[in-house]
C-alpha cells in the first residue's frame, strides 16, 4: 500500500498497467515491483522446481523470485525482473513458469513429491528401461523446464552495439561512486559513471540520512548537477557494467527502451531496446555496493518474506508499505533502520527479532533479542511466523517479514580475471582482494565500507589514487560528512529445526539439500554447487552462495575460508544475445562484396552464388531454358566454340613491389621465378610451412621490380599475412613491400576461339599471337583507358583476363557482352567455369582442401630442389610422399548409373562398402556437354598408378552406386595446344 | 549402494538419511600399480575401464582440484560420432557406443540423450563437404542423413530460413548424436571406479615425474612421494606441464574456448545444430539453459576465461542463425583451456619414457570422447598395445607426417584451428 | 586484450591475427629434427611467452608480443621486424 508523504515522486504522474490481465495503476517512477506491491500484490510468480508461491524479494537486479514476462508476439521478454522493469503506461507482465495461472499451479504437486526430489535425484534414477530416458523420462523433465517462453519466432526488436574510452570508468553511482566521479572529475580526468539503476545515487535514494547537513537525496542532485556541468564526465543510467575483461576492458548493458512503450525500440524506429558497451578505460573504480542476503528458516520463502534493505527501499523511494504488519528478522544493526523507518513513517511494526543478545534497544518498536524467527505459514501470502527464543516459541501475526542476514559485498567483477574474494572475519563477507583486476579499485559498500562516510571517503581515496597513476593533480575539497555508524553483526545463516529452509529460492535449493551433498560427499563447494544446482539460477548465487557456503562449512565442520570460495563469471547480470549480437541480425552477420559486374548480372537475372563474403553469377539464364544444367552447357559451348566472357575479379591481387620481390617469390612458391621475364605471367603452388598446399595462383612480373600475384578467392586475406609474415619476420632485411588491390581491378576472363578476335575489336592497339604469346602479359589500352592483359587460361581455351580500374567495370562488362555476343558468344558463370576448369584438371579449394600436398597432385616436379621455399622441409616427411597417398585422378562414369557425385567415396569393385576399406573420394563432378557424361575429380589411394583401373563409387548420401573409370585428370586437349593458340 | 527409482523412493520417505557416499576420500598409499594423473573425466573413465575390464585395482587417480573440474565440467555437452578421417572415424564410433550404454553399466543418471545433431550447410562446396563427411560415417557404420532445406525447417523451424546472410541448404543429420549431463559424467566413472577399489586422491597435485634409468618409477606430489610401475597422463589444459616434469616437450599449444548458457527459457531447441559458417553449436538443456559456444578465443591461454571479441562473435552467430533466442539472456560464460594439436586430432601413445604413457590433445573435442579415450587408454596401460579404435592417435605422426587427422583441413600446424 | 601496436597505439585484440610462438625457422639444411620442433613441438609455457601478432585491421605489421598466458598480461610489444634473431627465447623449441 502506498504511504501518504512518503517516497521520493512529490508530485507523481498515474500510469496504468496491466498484471496477469489485471488492469492497474501505478505511479511514475515505479517499478512494477513497487507498483505490485502498492497495489498489494505479493504472488508474482513459481518457484522452479517445487512450483512453490513466490513474491517479490529484493529491490534490484539480483532479484531471484519476481520474473515476470513483458509484452506479447514477436516482443515478448521473459524473465523480466519486475524489479528493474520501469513502469510505463501500458505495460503489460505476466506471470512465468504456472499453469493454468500464478494462483493455481498443476505443477505445485511437485512440492508435495518433494521428498523424492532430494538433491541429485535424477542422477540416481530414470535408467530403466534404458530406451524410456529419450521416450518418456526426458520429454517429462523437459517439459517442466525453463522460466519463461521466448516466442518462438525472430526478435523484432532493434539492438546497437558502441565503443567507448575514458580515463576513469567508475561503476555504480551510489556514495562511493558519485564521489569518486567528482574527485575525478573536478581535476579533468575523463570520467564516464555507469549507473545500473534509472537514477543515480545508490542507497542515498533510499535511506533517510543526511551528508553534510542536507538530506542525503538532496545531496545527490547537488554532486550530479556539479558533475552534469563538466563536459569531461559522462553519467548513464539504466547501464549495468557486465563484465570485466583484459587490459581495462569492460562490457556494459545500457537498457535504453525498457521503460518506454513497446514501439520505440522496435526495428525501424529511432531508439534501441539495448546497447551493449564495450569500455576502455585507463583505471577503473569499482562502487557496486553490496547485495542483502537473506536468512535461511523454515518455509523462508513464501511471499511476504522480503529482505529488509528492499522494504526500506520500497518505503523510502516509492512510498510503499508491503504490508500492513511488518516483522524484521536480522543479526545486525542495519536492519533496525528498516524498523526506525516504518515505524517513523506509522507502518504498524509487530516486533524486531534480533538474533543477537546484545541488540540495540529501540523506543519506537519491540525488540525481541536472542530470538530467530523458526517458521512462517500462510499459503499465497505470509500471514504469521513463529519465533524462538528464551521464552520459547511465538506465534507472530504478519503479513510481511523484513529479513536481514547481513551484506555482501558486491565483488562480482573482482572475480572476472579469476581472482578469488577474501574472507573478511568481523564483516562475516567476503571482500575483494587488492589488484583483483588490474587498473581496477573498489571502494564503498563493494569494498566492505558499509557506512557513508566510509563509502565517500574511500570513493575520494580511489579517484584519488587512480589519478595519480594517470598522471593527474587532485583538486583539494573536503570531504563531505556523513553518518559513520559502525557495521555490528553476529553470525546467523541458517536457522536450525526441521523442514524445508531456502537458501537459493529460485532453484528450490534448501539447507538440507546442501547437508545431504555433503553427506554423498560432494564436499567441494564446486560439487556441492553442481550437484544441488545451489547458485545456478538466474542470479547466479548473488542472494545464496555466500550462505550456502557456510552451511557446507558447518555440516563439513569446516571454516568458511578453508571450505573454499564462492566465484562468479560475466556477465554480472544476464544479458539478451540479441544485444551482445546486435548488428548481426538478417544479413548484418557479414559484409557483403558485390562484383563490378553484378548489376549486370542481376539485369539478365543471373542466379547468384556466395563465394566466401562475394557474390559471383552461377549462370545467365536464356528464355526457354528451364533448367541451370542447360544454361550452363550454354556458357559452356560459348568458350569451346566462340567467346565467353567471365567476371574474375573476385581472386585475390597482391601488388609487390621491390629490389628482393623476386626473392621473396621464391620462397612462398614451391617453383622458381627468378628466371621469369618480364612481361610474362607465371603459375606458381604455395604451401603451408606443415609441406601441405596452401593455394595456388598465377604472377605477373610487370616491370622490373614489380610483380602482381593472383590468389584464390578463399584464401586471399590468408596469402596477405602470408607474405607479410615472410617480409617482415622471416626476412626483413630483404627490400619488398605490398598492397592489395584485389578491389582497384575489375578483371574478366574473355576465352574461347574467338578471344583474340574481340579484344582486337576493343583494344587501342590490336595484339597477335606473336608479341602476345601464351602467359604473356602486358599494359593494354581500352578506349584510352589503361588496363593490364594477361593470357593466361583457367578453361583450356586461348584466353585472356583483361583488368581495368574498377570504376570502369560496369561499362566494360556490358562491353565485352555485347561484343561476345555479336561473336556467337557471352556471358558464363561459376557452373560453366567449374565444368571447364574440371575439363582441364585444373584445381579449386575442392582440391586443395588443405590436407593435399604437392605430391597428391601431381605437381611434385613443381618442387624445386635448387633453393629453399616454404614447406619444403616439412613436405619432405615421408607421410607427405607415401606411394599409398590419396593421389589426384580423373573419373568418367562407366557403369549402369551414369551420374557421378562429389563427396562419395570410392571402392575397389570386390571389397565390400565399409570404412577399411576405403580408396578414396570425389572432389568435383560436372556434365562435359563436349563428352556427353558426367565428369569428375577425386583423390584414390596410389590413383597415379592406377589409371584405367575400374572402381566403385558410392554415394549413400545421395544414393549413387556406380562403376567409374580411372582416368587421367585430363578429359580435353591433353595437349594443351588450344590455350597456346 | 545401487540407485534405482525404488531407492530413490525408499529415501524420500525416510527423509534421504541413507544415502551414502559417492566415492571415498582415501589417504593415497605408497605404491600403486597405475598411477593416472588428471582426474578429470578422461582420468576417472581411464581408472574405471582399467578395473572394470582389465581387473587392475591397484590404482590412484590424482587430482590437484576436485574431481570432475576441469574441461568435463566445463563443456557445451555434445556427444556425436560424425567425423570423417580414419583414425577418428572409427574412435568417436566407438566412443559413442560406450555412450548408448554408459548409464546402465555405471549405474549413474548421466542423462545421455541422443537428441541428434543438425549441421547445417549453406552453399555447394559446404554440402559436398558434408555429403562427403556424411558417407565416412556410413562407412563406418554410424548413421547420418543429408537433409534438403525442408528436411531442416520440419525439424528445427526456429532457425533463419528468410533473410540470413547465409541462406540455410540443408544439413547433415546424425540423430544418434545428443548431449549429455557432463559433471554427472565424471561423477559416474568415479563412483565406479572407487567401488572397484580405486582411490581417487583430490587436492594432491603431481609436482615431479621420477624416472630413473628411462623408465618411470613414481611421482612427487602435494601429499608426499607416490612410487608406481606405470604413471598415466591425462591432464588435458595443463599436459604440456605435466609432461615437462618428465622431461617431455609436446606438439601442444594450449589455448581457450569459452562457452556459455543463458536463463533457463521454455525448451524451443530440440537438437544439437551447428552452424558452419559462423561456427555455432547450440543445444538447450534439460534444465532449459540454452549451451551453446564457437571458436577458440585464438591465443595461447591457461587462463581458463576468455575475452568479449569472441564473445560477441558468438552471439552475433545466434543472431544471425536462430534469431528467436536473442531474446534469450546471456547468464554464464566460462572457457576450458584446450590442449590443441597441430592437427586439431589427439594423442593416445607411449611416451618415450618407459612405463609413462600419454593422454592429451583432446583439441575441443574431449568431452564426446570421454568413455572412448578411457576404455583405449586403459587397454593401452594394461596391454602395453594401442586398443583398436584409437591406434592412430600416435604421438610420432607430427614426426613422421603418417596419419595427420586434419579434419577441418585448415592445415597440420599449430594455430590453424 | 589490448595490444599497443608501435604504429597505431593501443587497439582493441580483434584488431589483431594470432600466430603463436615466437620462434626461429631452422635453416634449410637444418635437421628433419629441427624442423618437427619448429613446426610441432612447443614450450606452452604458462607465464610469459614470445608470440607473433599480426595488425591485420591497422597498420599490417607482424609484432612480438611478450604476453603472460597465465594472466594475459602484456608485457612488452615490438616489430616482429626489429627483432634479433633468437630474441624469441620464451618460446624457444
Amino acid at each position: 500500500m502506498r504511504i501518504a508523504g512518503k517516497g521520493l515522486s512529490t508530485q507523481p504522474k498515474s500510469v496504468s498497467f496491466t498484471f496477469n490481465g489485471r488492469h492497474l495503476m501505478g505511479q511514475e517512477g515505479d517499478t512494477l515491483a513497487s507498483a505490485l506491491l502498492a497495489n498489494d500484490i505479493h504472488l508474482v510468480g513459481r518457484s522452479f522446481k517445487y512450483h512453490r508461491p513466490r513474491g517479490i524479494l529484493t529491490a534490484g537486479s539480483e532479484e531471484p523470485n519476481a520474473l515476470v514476462t513483458v509484452g506479447h508476439g514477436t516482443c515478448q521478454d521473459p524473465n523480466q525482473r519486475a524489479t528493474t522493469q520501469e513502469l510505463f503506461d501500458g505495460l503489460e507482465a505476466r506471470s512465468q513458469n504456472c499453469w493454468p495461472s500464478v494462483e493455481h499451479d498443476i505443477l505445485a504437486l511437485n512440492n508435495l513429491a518433494a521428498p523424492f526430489f532430494s538433491a541429485g535425484f535424477y542422477y540416481k534414477t530414470f535408467m530403466w528401461p534404458a530406451a524410456f530416458w529419450e521416450k518418456l523420462y526426458e520429454p517429462m523433465i523437459r517439459r517442466a523446464a525453463g522460466l519463461g517462453a521466448l516466442s518462438g519466432e525472430a526478435d523484432t526488436d532493434s539492438y546497437e552495439k558502441a565503443y567507448a574510452f575514458c580515463d576513469l570508468l567508475v561503476i555504480g553511482a551510489g556514495p562511493a561512486g558519485l564521489m569518486a566521479a567528482l574527485t575525478a572529475g573536478r581535476a579533468g580526468a575523463d570520467v564516464l559513471l555507469l549507473e545500473e539503476d534509472s537514477r543515480m545515487g545508490g542507497r542515498l535514494l533510499v535511506e533517510q540520512e543526511e551528508i553534510d547537513g542536507l538530506a542525503a537525496v538532496d545531496w545527490v542532485e547537488i554532486v550530479l548537477a556539479e558533475l552534469r556541468s563538466m563536459d569531461n564526465v559522462r553519467l548513464m543510467t539504466r547501464t549495468s557494467v557486465t563484465g570485466a575483461y583484459d587490459e581495462g576492458t569492460y562490457g556494459a548493458l545500457e537498457r535504453v527502451s525498457h521503460h518506454l512503450p513497446r514501439s520505440h525500440s522496435l526495428k525501424g524506429s529511432h531508439r534501441p531496446r539495448e546497447c551493449f558497451w564495450r569500455i576502455a578505460a585507463k583505471r577503473a573504480v569499482l562502487a557496486a555496493g553490496a547485495i542483502e542476503r537473506p536468512v535461511a528458516f523454515r518455509n523462508n520463502d513464501r511471499p511476504g518474506v522480503m529482505m529488509a534493505g528492499a522494504v526500506r527501499a520500497y518505503l523510502n523511494r516509492w512510498g510503499v508499505a508491503p504490508g500492513e504488519r511488518l516483522t524484521v528478522f536480522a543479526n545486525n544493526d542495519d536492519a533496525h533502520r528498516t524498523a526506525r523507518d516504518l515505524a517513523q513513517a506509522g507502518v504498524h511494526l509487530a516486533a524486531v527479532i534480533d538474533s543477537r543478545h546484545d541488540a540495540p534497544d529501540s523506543d519506537l518498536f519491540p525488540v525481541i533479542k536472542g530470538a530467530q524467527v523458526c517458521n512462517s505459514s500462510g499459503g499465497r501470502q505470509l500471514e504469521s511466523i513463529t519465533v524462538r527464543s528464551v521464552r520459547g516459541e511465538e506465534k507472530i501475526q504478519t503479513d510481511c517479514l523484513a529479513m536481514s542476514g547481513g551484506w555482501n559485498p558486491s565483488v562480482h567483477l573482482t572475480c572476472h580475471l579469476n581472482a578469488r574474494p577474501t574472507w573478511q572475519r568481523d564483516l562475516l563477507a567476503f571482500v575483494p582482494t587488492p589488484g583483483a583486476v588490474p587498473g581496477l579499485r573498489t571502494a564503498g559498500a563493494c569494498n566492505g565500507a558499509f557506512s557513508t562516510h566510509g563509502a565517500l571517503s574511500e570513493g575520494e581515496a580511489a579517484a584519488a589514487a587512480a589519478l595519480e597513476d594517470l598522471g593527474l593533480a587532485r583538486v583539494a575539497a573536503a570531504l563531505p560528512q556523513a553518518d559513520d555508524a559502525p557495521y555490528r553483526i553476529a553470525p546467523l545463516w541458517a536457522v536450525p529445526g526441521k523442514g524445508r529452509a531456502w537458501l537459493d529460492f529460485q532453484n528450490d535449493v534448501t539447507v538440507k539439500d546442501v547437508a545431504q551433498a555433503a553427506d554423498e560427499n560432494f564436499r567441494s563447494v564446486e560439487h556441492m554447487k553442481r550437484y544441488t544446482t545451489q547458485g545456478m539460477a538466474t542470479d547466479q548465487g548473488k542472494n545464496s552462495n555466500v550462505a550456502a557456503l557456510a552451511v557446507l562449512a558447518d555440516v563439513t565442520g569446516r571454516s568458511i575460508p578453508e571450505t573454499g570460495s564462492t566465484t562468479f563469471r560475466p556477465p554480472f547480470v544476464p544479458v539478451a544475445i540479441g544485444a551482445m549480437g546486435a548488428g548481426a541480425a538478417d544479413q548484418g552477420f557479414k559484409p557483403q562484396r558485390f562484383l563490378t559486374s553484378h548489376a549486370v548480372a542481376e539485369e539478365r537475372g543471373a542466379s547468384q552464388l556466395e563465394v566466401g563474403l562475394w557474390y559471383r553469377a552461377a549462370y545467365f539464364p536464356k528464355p526457354g531454358e528451364t533448367s541451370w544444367r542447360q544454361s550452363c552447357d550454354r556458357e559452356i559451348m560459348y568458350v569451346r566454340n566462340a567467346v565467353g566472357i567471365c567476371d574474375v575479379s573476385t581472386l585475390g591481387k597482391i601488388d609487390i613491389q621491390g629490389a628482393d620481390a623476386v626473392r621473396l617469390l621464391d620462397f612462398v612458391y614451391t617453383n622458381t621465378f627468378s628466371t621469369l621475364k618480364q612481361g610474362r605471367v607465371r603459375y606458381g603452388l604455395m604451401l603451408r610451412e606443415d609441406g601441405f598446399v596452401m593455394d595456388d595462383g598465377t604472377t605477373a612480373r610487370l616491370g622490373e621490380n614489380h610483380y602482381v600475384m593472383t590468389t584464390t578467392t578463399a584464401a586471399a586475406g590468408e596469402v596477405m599475412a602470408h607474405l607479410e609474415f615472410v617480409a617482415q619476420v622471416l626476412h626483413p632485411e630483404w627490400d619488398v613491400r605490398f598492397a592489395s588491390v584485389t578491389e582497384h581491378w575489375a578483371q574478366f576472363a574473355i576465352a574461347g576461339p574467338k578471344a583474340r578476335a574481340l579484344l582486337n575489336g576493343l583494344l587501342d592497339q590490336p595484339i597477335d599471337g606473336d608479341s602476345w604469346p601464351f602467359m604473356a602479359c602486358g599494359e593494354v589500352s581500352v578506349m584510352g583507358i589503361k588496363g593490364r592483359l594477361f593470357r593466361i587460361s583457367f578453361s583450356g581455351e586461348e584466353a585472356y583476363e583483361l583488368a581495368l580500374p574498377a570504376s570502369y567495370g560496369d561499362s566494360l562488362f556490358r562491353i565485352l557482352l555485347e561484343r561476345a555476343e555479336a561473336l556467337g558468344g557471352g556471358a558464363y558463370g561459376m557452373e560453366a567455369l567449374n565444368v571447364l576448369r574440371i575439363e582441364k584438371g585444373f584445381i579449386t579449394h575442392a582440391e586443395i582442401n588443405g590436407t593435399v600436398t604437392a605430391f597428391d597432385l601431381g605437381m611434385q616436379g613443381m618442387m624445386s630442389k635448387k633453393k629453399d621455399f616454404i614447406g619444403k622441409a616439412m613436405a619432405a616427411r615421408p607421410g607427405l610422399i607415401d606411394a599409398d597417398r590419396m593421389q589426384m585422378v580423373g573419373l568418367k562414369p562407366v557403369g549402369a548409373v551414369k551420374e557421378l557425385s562429389a563427396g562419395a567415396h570410392l571402392f575397389n569393385p570386390e571389397d565390400p562398402v565399409e570404412r577399411i576399406q576405403d580408396q578414396g573420394y570425389v572432389t568435383s563432378v560436372g556434365f562435359s556437354p563436349l563428352l556427353g557424361h558426367m565428369i569428375g575429380l577425386a583423390f584414390l589411394k596410389g590413383g597415379a598408378g592406377r589409371i584405367g583401373d575400374e572402381i566403385r563409387l558410392v554415394d549413400h548420401m545421395r544414393g549413387i552406386d556406380t562403376l567409374c573409370q580411372v582416368m587421367e585428370p585430363v578429359f580435353y586437349d591433353v595437349e594443351g595446344g588450344k590455350a597456346r593458340g | 549402494m545401487r540407485f534405482s527409482g525404488w531407492r530413490v523412493l525408499k529415501e524420500g520417505l525416510t527423509g534421504n538419511k541413507g544415502w551414502g557416499p559417492h566415492w571415498r576420500d582415501p589417504e593415497p598409499k605408497r605404491e600403486y600399480d597405475v598411477v593416472i594423473i588428471g582426474g578429470g573425466g578422461h582420468g576417472l573413465a581411464t581408472a574405471y575401464y582399467l578395473a572394470a575390464e582389465h581387473g587392475i585395482t591397484n590404482i590412484a587417480v590424482l587430482e590437484k582440484g576436485y574431481l570432475g573440474g576441469g574441461n568435463v565440467g566445463r563443456n557445451t555437452t555434445i556427444v556425436r560420432a560424425n567425423y570423417y578421417l580414419p583414425g577418428n572415424s572409427e574412435f568417436y564410433s566407438h566412443s559413442l557406443r560406450l555412450w548408448e550404454s554408459l548409464e546402465q553399466e555405471l549405474n549413474y543418471n548421466a542423462m545421455m540423450s541422443q537428441r541428434g545433431i543438425l549441421n547445417l550447410y549453406h552453399n555447394d562446396g559446404q554440402r559436398d563437404a558434408a555429403v562427403r563427411r556424411g558417407n565416412s560415417i556410413i562407412n563406418q557404420g554410424d548413421d547420418a542423413e543429408l537433409l534438403d532445406r525442408d528436411g531442416v525447417r520440419k525439424l528445427a523451424p526456429y532457425l533463419n530460413f528468410d533473410n540470413n546472410r547465409f541462406p540455410i541448404m540443408g544439413a547433415l543429420m546424425q540423430r544418434r548424436a545428443g548431449t549429455a549431463r557432463h559433471d554427472a559424467v565424471a561423477w559416474g566413472f568415479a563412483r565406479g571406479a572407487d567401488m572397484r577399489g580405486v582411490d581417487l586422491i583430490q587436492k594432491c597435485e603431481v609436482t615431479g615425474i621420477d624416472v630413473e634409468g628411462g623408465k618411470v618409477t613414481g611421482v612427487q606430489t602435494a601429499r608426499g612421494p607416490i612410487r608406481a610401475k606405470k604413471v598415466a597422463l591425462a591432464a588435458a589444459g595443463r599436459s604440456s606441464q605435466v609432461a615437462a616434469m618428465a622431461g617431455l616437450t609436446l606438439p601442444i599449444e594450449s589455448h581457450v574456448l569459452q562457452a556459455f548458457v543463458t536463463e533457463g527459457v521454455k525448451p524451443l531447441i530440440d537438437q544439437v545444430i551447428t552452424f558452419a559458417e559462423g561456427h555455432l553449436y547450440i543445444s538447450q538443456s534439460d534444465k532449459g539453459g540454452l549451451v551453446f559456444g564457437s571458436y577458440l578465443d585464438f591465443y595461447a591461454s591457461y587462463a581458463a576465461r576468455g575475452n568479449l571479441p569472441m564473445v560477441e562473435h558468438t552471439m552475433e552467430t545466434c543472431v544471425a542463425m536462430v534469431p528467436a533466442v536473442s531474446k534469450a539472456r546471456l547468464l554464464r560464460s566460462w572457457g576450458g583451456i584446450m590442449d590443441m594439436t597441430p592437427d586439431g586430432s589427439p594423442i593416445i601413445d607411449h611416451s618415450p619414457i618407459d612405463g609413462l604413457y600419454l593422454n592429451c590433445g583432446w583439441c575441443y573435442g574431449g568431452f564426446k570422447a570421454t568413455p572412448g579415450s578411457g576404455n583405449a587408454y586403459a587397454h593401452l596401460i594394461a596391454t602395453d598395445r594401442p586398443h583398436g579404435a584409437a591406434r592412430k592417435f600416435k604421438l610420432d605422426r607430427f614426426r613422421s607426417g603418417h596419419g595427420l587427422m586434419d579434419e577441418e583441413g585448415t592445415g597440420a600446424q599449430h594455430n590453424l584451428h | 586484450m589490448r595490444i599497443t601496436c608501435p604504429h597505431c597505439g593501443e587497439r582493441d585484440r580483434r584488431e589483431f591475427y594470432y600466430k603463436g610462438a615466437a620462434l626461429d625457422r631452422p635453416a634449410e639444411d637444418a635437421e628433419p629434427e629441427a624442423w618437427h620442433a619448429y613446426v610441432n613441438l612447443r614450450e606452452n609455457p604458462a607465464g610469459p611467452l614470445a608470440e607473433l601478432w599480426y595488425h591485420e585491421m591497422g597498420c599490417g605489421s607482424w609484432l612480438t608480443v611478450m604476453r603472460n598466458t597465465a594472466t594475459h598480461e602484456i608485457l612488452d610489444v615490438r616489430l616482429a621486424s626489429d627483432a634479433e634473431p633468437g630474441a624469441a627465447s620464451g618460446g624457444k623449441p
